[in-house]
C-alpha cells in the first residue's frame, strides 16, 4: 500500500463550469475515495419562492438552472396547476412538450461539447456548440430568450407559437440531424475518444438501482427509468415514447444514451408538431393555491421532483425541488473510487453535473 | 510585462452563484458563432495566466474567499468583469438569505454587464471595454503612478476610448483622425 495523498479538486477547475469541491484521496495514481463538498452556489431559492406570489414565482423557479430553465418552470407550474385542480388546454401541453424536448437537444449538445473539452478535443467542443446555436436561434425566434424564456405560466403559455413557426422549427430540426450525426459519429467511432471512455467508470445495474441514480446515468446502466414513460405529464403518451437504454454502464454508454436521446427528441418534436391541435393556449386560473401537490419531470439530467404546498392565498407555504444531480452524486462518488486520477474529470463530467440545480 | 497584453488577453471564468445561464453564455462567446478568439481572447483555467476575470453570479459567505483568492492570484494589471445582473447587484436573488450582493462587495469591478442572462454580444462588448481599462492600468504601472486616485482617473479617461475604436472597426470606414 502506497502513501495516501489528498488532492483537492475544484471549486475553480478548468473542466468545471461550476464550483464543486472534491477531496480525492489517492494511493499513487489511483483514487481510493472521493469526498464531495458542495455549497458554493447555494442561494436560498426555495425560501424566495415563499415571498413571491405564484405568478412571480415562475421567474424565480426558471432560474434554478439556466440550462434546463424551461423544464424547471414547467415542473413548478404543473405542480401549482395540480394543486389548483386545473387542466390546461391541449395546445399548451403540446407547446410545452416541444419546448422541453428542444431544451433537451440544447442541453445534451452543450454537454457533449463540455465532454469533448474535458478530454481535450477542442474542435469537437466548438462543433457541438456551433450546432447548438441553431437551437438557441429557434428559441429566440419563438420565445424571445436564448437561455431563460419565461414563457410558461400557471394556466398555460404566455404566448402562442404560430403553426408556420412550428413547421419551420420542424424543418430546421430535421435538417440539423445530418449535422449532428456527423459530430456524434466522432464520439462513437473515434479511437482516441473510445480509449478515454470505454470501460471507464463502470456502474452496474444493481449499483445504479441501489444508489438511486437517475436519468441518463441510470439508463446507461440498463435501468429503464424515465419519467416521460411512467408519469402522465405533457403529451408523451400520445407520442409513443420509449426510453433509450444502454447496458455497459461506462462513460461511453452514458455518452451514447445522450446522443441517442438527441435524435429521439428531434423525432418527438417532429411528431408533436404534426399532431398539435389548434385552440387556446391560456386559461383563467383561481387566484389562490390550496393543498399540496407533487410533480415529477424528466429533465435532461434525470428525474426532478417539485413539491408545492399552498395556504389558501397567492403565496406558497412551501416549495421544494429535488434535482437530478443531487441524486447522481452518490453514483459519481462510487465510480470515482478505484479510478485513475487522469480519469476524474471524465467521471465528474459524465454525470452531467448541474451544481446550481443541486444547491439552488 | 509585454506591450501586447491587450492584443491577447486571457480570461479566467468563475461561477459565483449564478444559475448557469450566464456561464453558458460566457462559454458561447468562445465558440464559432461569437468567436472571441478573433480578439486574441482565450479561456484559461489558471488564474495566474489570466488578465481578465469574468465573474458570474453573486457572492456569498462560502465563495467570497475563493473569488478573492482567484483575484489575488492574477498578475497585475488585471480587469474584473461582472457578468449578469446577479454579479452586478444580486438581481432576482437579492432578497435571498445566502446572497451578499454584487461581486463588487468583495473585489473591485471594472465593467458591469447587466442582463438575465447576459447576452454574448454584451459580454464581448464589456470585455473589449475592459481591455481599454487594462491598457490604462498597464500605462499607469509603467509610469509608476502611485496614488490610487490618479490610477482611477487614467482608467476613467480610457474607458470611453476602446468603444470608439471598435465602432470604427465595425463601420470599417476609418478616416476619422
Amino acid at each position: 500500500m502506497g502513501k495516501r495523498t489528498i488532492i483537492p479538486f475544484g471549486p475553480q477547475h478548468p473542466v468545471l463550469p461550476e464550483p464543486i469541491h472534491l477531496d480525492l484521496v489517492l494511493e499513487d495514481e489511483t483514487v481510493v475515495e472521493a469526498i464531495p463538498s458542495i455549497g458554493y452556489i447555494h442561494r436560498g431559492l426555495e425560501k424566495l419562492c415563499e415571498i413571491k406570489d405564484f405568478n412571480q414565482m415562475v421567474y424565480v423557479v426558471e432560474r434554478i438552472c439556466g440550462i434546463c430553465s424551461f423544464g424547471h418552470g414547467w415542473g413548478a407550474v404543473a405542480s401549482m396547476e395540480g394543486a389548483m385542480g386545473v387542466q390546461v388546454p391541449e395546445r399548451a401541453e403540446y407547446l410545452r412538450t416541444i419546448l422541453h424536448e428542444l431544451g433537451r437537444v440544447h442541453s445534451h449538445l452543450l454537454w457533449l461539447g463540455l465532454l469533448a473539452d474535458g478530454f481535450g478535443f477542442e474542435s469537437l467542443f466548438n462543433h457541438c456548440w456551433r450546432i447548438r446555436e441553431t437551437v438557441l436561434d429557434l428559441f429566440e425566434k419563438n420565445t424571445g430568450g436564448r437561455v431563460v424564456f419565461s414563457i410558461c405560466k400557471v394556466g398555460g403559455m404566455r404566448k402562442d407559437i404560430s403553426n408556420e413557426n412550428l413547421k419551420e422549427m420542424q424543418e430546421v430540426m430535421n435538417g440539423l440531424k445530418a449535422e449532428i450525426k456527423e459530430v456524434t459519429d466522432v464520439f462513437i467511432n473515434d479511437a482516441s475518444v473510445k480509449n478515454r471512455m470505454t470501460g471507464v467508470g463502470v456502474l452496474t445495474k444493481e449499483e445504479a438501482e441501489e444508489l438511486c441514480a437517475v436519468g441518463p446515468m441510470a439508463r446507461a446502466s440498463g435501468v429503464p427509468q424515465d419519467i416521460r414513460m411512467t408519469d402522465n405529464h405533457g403529451v408523451y403518451g400520445k407520442l409513443g415514447f420509449e426510453p433509450v437504454l444502454e447496458e455497459a454502464g461506462d462513460c461511453m454508454a452514458r455518452t451514447v444514451v445522450r446522443i441517442r436521446e438527441v435524435f429521439q427528441s428531434i423525432d418527438l418534436i417532429s411528431k408533436a408538431i404534426d399532431q398539435i391541435p389548434d385552440g387556446p393556449v391560456d386559461m383563467k386560473v383561481p387566484n389562490k393555491i390550496e393543498g399540496e401537490y407533487i410533480t415529477r419531470m424528466e429533465q435532461p439530467r434525470g428525474e426532478a421532483f417539485y413539491y408545492v404546498k399552498g395556504g389558501g392565498t397567492k403565496f406558497l407555504k412551501r416549495m421544494r425541488v429535488r434535482t437530478p444531480t443531487n441524486m447522481n452524486i452518490p453514483a459519481m462518488v462510487k465510480t470515482l473510487a478505484g479510478a485513475d486520477l487522469a480519469d476524474v474529470p471524465m467521471l465528474v463530467l459524465t454525470i452531467d453535473p448541474c451544481i446550481s440545480c443541486t444547491e439552488r | 510585462m509585454s506591450a501586447y497584453v491587450t492584443k491577447s488577453p486571457w480570461v479566467v471564468h468563475y461561477d459565483g452563484s449564478s444559475c448557469n445561464g450566464c456561464d453558458i453564455e460566457v462559454l458561447a462567446c468562445l465558440t464559432p458563432m461569437y468567436d472571441v478568439e478573433r480578439f486574441g481572447i482565450i479561456n484559461c483555467g489558471n488564474p495566474k495566466h489570466a488578465d481578465v476575470f469574468l465573474v458570474t453570479g453573486s457572492v456569498n459567505e462560502q465563495n467570497k474567499g475563493i473569488v478573492k483568492q482567484i483575484y489575488e492570484q492574477m498578475p497585475e494589471p488585471k480587469v474584473v468583469v461582472a457578468i449578469g445582473i446577479c454579479a452586478c447587484s444580486g438581481g432576482i436573488f437579492k432578497d435571498c438569505y445566502n446572497v451578499l450582493g454584487g461581486v463588487d462587495q468583495v473585489i473591485p469591478v471594472d465593467a458591469y454587464v447587466p442582463g438575465c442572462a447576459a447576452r454574448p454580444e454584451a459580454i464581448i462588448d464589456a470585455v473589449v471595454k475592459g481591455l481599454g481599462v487594462l491598457q490604462a492600468k498597464r500605462e499607469a504601472m509603467l509610469n509608476k503612478v502611485e496614488k490610487v486616485e490618479e490610477v482611477e482617473e487614467v482608467v476613467e479617461d480610457a474607458v470611453e476610448e476602446p468603444a470608439e475604436e471598435v465602432a470604427e472597426e465595425v463601420k470599417s470606414e476609418g478616416g476619422e483622425e
